[in-house]
């Protein structure tokens, strides 16, 4: 393989980069807010529904769109499937921001942020916590991932000495890159079995951590195949179809498998009365598995994901179902009982966008000051 | 403090021992017992005459402000739990709601507060041990100094009883601690020390089973001696004996809790829900334990790792002709 990441250059001022900017002004008008006056003063989030948009879309859903760099990393260096490696480092890139995202959302939303320390001091670790397990992963890895992208620092400022040493840790970085996200990405399905009975029976199964592992897994890959498709749109990369086709195949598989796990598992509760029942959270069970049938449909089909457009279709259908079932695991499915009701306030919302605009602006700008594409990865994929 | 550190290094020491006891592993954790000394309460619902004396004293003792839910500022008439109501008493009526300790037409009194569980799930739940078990009396202690005000015992309390202040800008969370400043001083809980009738009434759990055994012997209309504020203040009432419902709630709900409950109306009517006798904690925990097994499989995965990702990209590495400036790790 004959191609090197190359910075794309160009003007980085673009109207989407300032519009982003603008959302990310608002959003830390609303973030002050909420330092000055608390949460309540932003959010919706009450006693009943004491975690919201923030938790449930920053992190839940954001860490599982930035499993890009977990799902490539584990293809390339683990399967050895090396022709993935063009798509390597643009997935980093973009795990890097979400999972960087997700951590500064969750101090925005944690009340006693400077107690976080404690989460350090031995005596205050709480082993039986899966909370305690989700936030040392999450911030450990948000520092692997700034590693494992550091290469592309060095190759724009040529530090040597400092490659030197990075190379001899690399493979520990990589691996832990692995192995951080299989771990927390599970927990995160672990941490509402302790919801009980305020979660649906519809999610609320001792399952939930290998759905969790799954829906990481196919939301990782269904990311790399939908940032490939527009950044070869905008940065006219040239055609990625075979290499993303593949993904797809992959894709279509560990979809089969979680669609099979998941009704085999609501059948045997004896839940599927329940599911079909026409309720609000029957229906949205139903949704939730149909965006991902769509997609498993549109992906086993050889003829179909071959087809640029369709792929991209199933792609979005898969985001779409995982965030779904996310989203009802952790707040559609969730029903404290005592009449709590909770929808995001128009500050919450505007602090996600923002954490959103923040990510793109900033995945624009890294893309042509550093290495991140290699212009000629088309070629290569299609050998 | 000191017992936490010792837990760390028993548990330290705990996962060294099982690296060289080739996968044998110690089983999984059990559903906690009673500590030795628990101290609870026991609120009887048929004697509690709605008087709101109790939830008066929890705010004074607590230094908790009077809250208003009609717009009138004059009385204290929260809602429901808060961040500035510790103790609650909620009215149950149905019907024409005249009968006292009836089911239909009738009314009935339940005090709500932190159960004190055997098992707490919040206690499991908090990364930082901020929520701690006292190991003498059971006391489900709150630390604001180590909470990071993450909200995951509010979503693990199966009572919904933690409370958040969001309107603080530096929030705690917020719950009973069974008046532990009192009882560290020899005291008792100030709502049961003021309780007029002995619905409320203190002392150690065992004495607590107890008396409820004794309460459910009772003949209905029957006269009998019920003590006042703590169970051994040799202080009581007579009472004509209500026809219980033939259960204790907490006795043995989610591994039983040390506040508990008697009531002639069943207690699914005041929004108490009927809970198996396995706590959702075993359930987490357990699936969490058989996973890591205290941390041991994870590294012995990542050491896999290592050797797998050293072998693939050492081997990839090989086939390219490298140039010299170019060795950075994702890169060929
Ligand atoms: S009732 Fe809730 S807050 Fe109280 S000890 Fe039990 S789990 Fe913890
Ligand atoms: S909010 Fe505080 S007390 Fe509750 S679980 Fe989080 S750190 Fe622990
Ligand atoms: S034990 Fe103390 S803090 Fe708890 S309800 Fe009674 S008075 Fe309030």
């Amino acid at each position: 393989m004959s191609d090197h990441a190359k910075p794309l250059g160009g003007r980085i001022c673009t109207p989407t980069f300032l519009i982003c900017l603008l959302v990310v002004g608002i959003a830390l008008y609303f973030a002050g807010k909420r330092f000055l006056y608390g949460i309540g003063s932003v959010t919706n989030m009450n006693d009943g529904f004491p975690w919201g948009l923030w938790i449930a879309y920053d992190v839940v859903v954001g860490t599982a769109f930035a499993c890009g760099g977990y799902v490539m990393a584990l293809m390339v260096y683990i399967l050895n499937r090396g022709e993935f490696h063009p798509l390597v480092r643009p997935a980093l890139l973009a795990s890097m921001f979400g999972y960087t995202l997700a951590g500064i959302s969750v101090f925005l939303d944690i009340g006693r942020y400077l107690n976080v320390y404690n989460l350090y001091l031995p005596w205050q670790m709480n082993f039986h916590s899966v909370m305690f397990e989700v936030a040392m992963c999450i911030g450990t890895y948000i520092f692997v991932l700034w590693l494992e992208f550091t290469p592309a620092f060095v190759e724009r400022w040529q530090l040597k000495n400092f490659e030197k040493r990075l190379n001899r840790v690399i493979f520990a970085l990589i691996a832990l890159g692995v192995l951080l996200p299989t771990m927390h990405q599970s927990s995160l399905g672990t941490m509402m079995l302790m919801a009980g009975y305020k979660l649906s029976p519809l999610w609320h199964t001792s399952t939930l951590p290998l759905l969790f592992l799954l829906t990481a897994l196919f939301m990782g890959f269904a990311m790399v195949v939908f940032e490939a498709t527009i950044s070869s749109r905008v940065y006219r990369l040239g055609d990625e179809t075979s290499i993303l086709a593949q993904i797809g195949r992959i894709m279509s598989w560990i979809l089969a498998i979680y669609l099979l796990i998941r009704f085999q598992n609501i059948f045997m509760r004896g839940e599927m009365g329940t599911a079909f029942s026409g309720s609000f959270l029957g229906n949205m069970f139903l949704l939730e598995n149909l965006m991902l049938l769509i997609g498993l449909f549109l992906l086993a089909s050889a003829r179909y994901r071959t087809n640029p457009r369709l792929l991209f279709i199933a792609a979005l259908a898969v985001l779409i179902g995982g965030s779904l079932f996310r989203f009802n695991t952790y707040i559609i499915g969730f029903d404290p009982g005592t009449g709590w009701k909770y929808f995001p306030s128009v500050g919450e919302q505007m602090i996600t966008y923002g954490l959103i605009a923040f990510e793109i602006a900033a995945y624009t700008l890294f893309v042509k000051v550093f290495p991140v594409f290699s212009a000629s990865h088309a070629a290569d994929a299609n050998q | 403090m000191k017992m936490k550190r010792r837990d760390f290094l028993k548990g330290a020491a705990g996962s060294l021992a099982l690296l060289t006891l080739d996968g044998k592993v110690v089983d999984a954790r059990s559903v906690e017992a009673l500590p030795p000394h628990a101290l609870g309460i026991l609120y009887d619902s048929t004697l509690c005459v709605g008087c709101n004396a109790c939830m008066a004293a929890c705010k004074e003792a607590n230094q908790m402000v009077p809250e208003a839910s009609n717009g009138q500022k004059l009385w204290d008439n929260p809602r429901d739990l808060s961040a500035q109501t510790l103790n609650i008493i909620k009215k149950y009526s149905s019907g024409s709601g005249i009968h006292k300790d009836q089911d239909q037409d009738g009314y009935a009194f339940i005090k709500r507060q932190c159960l004190h569980c055997v098992d707490p799930s919040c206690v499991t739940a908090c990364p930082v041990s901020a929520l701690t078990k006292d190991k003498e009396t059971g006391i489900v202690g709150y630390n604001r100094d180590a909470c990071i005000g993450c909200r995951y015992c509010q979503v693990a309390c199966p009572y919904n009883i933690p409370k958040f202040e969001w309107d603080d800008p530096y929030p705690e969370i917020v719950k009973c601690q069974l008046c532990s400043h009192l009882v560290a001083k020899g005291g008792i809980s100030a709502c049961c020390s003021v309780c007029p009738t002995g619905a409320s009434l203190f002392g150690p759990v065992a004495e607590l089973l107890e008396e409820t055994r004794r309460r459910l012997q009772m003949k209905p209309g029957r006269q009998y001696d019920f003590p006042v504020s703590s169970i051994d203040s040799g202080k009581s009432h007579r009472f004509k004996a209500p026809r219980y419902i033939r259960q204790v709630y907490g006795r043995e709900e989610l591994g039983g809790t040390q506040v508990m409950y008697m009531s002639a109306v069943p207690f699914e009517r005041f929004g108490l829900p009927s809970f198996p006798k396995e706590s959702f904690v075993s359930m987490a925990s357990g699936i969490q334990y058989a996973i890591y097994k205290g941390m041991v499989y994870p590294l012995v995965v990542l050491a896999g790792l290592v050797f797998m990702v050293k072998k693939n990209k050492n081997s990839e590495e090989a086939d390219e002709n490298t140039p010299p400036t170019d060795q950075g790790a994702h890169h060929e």
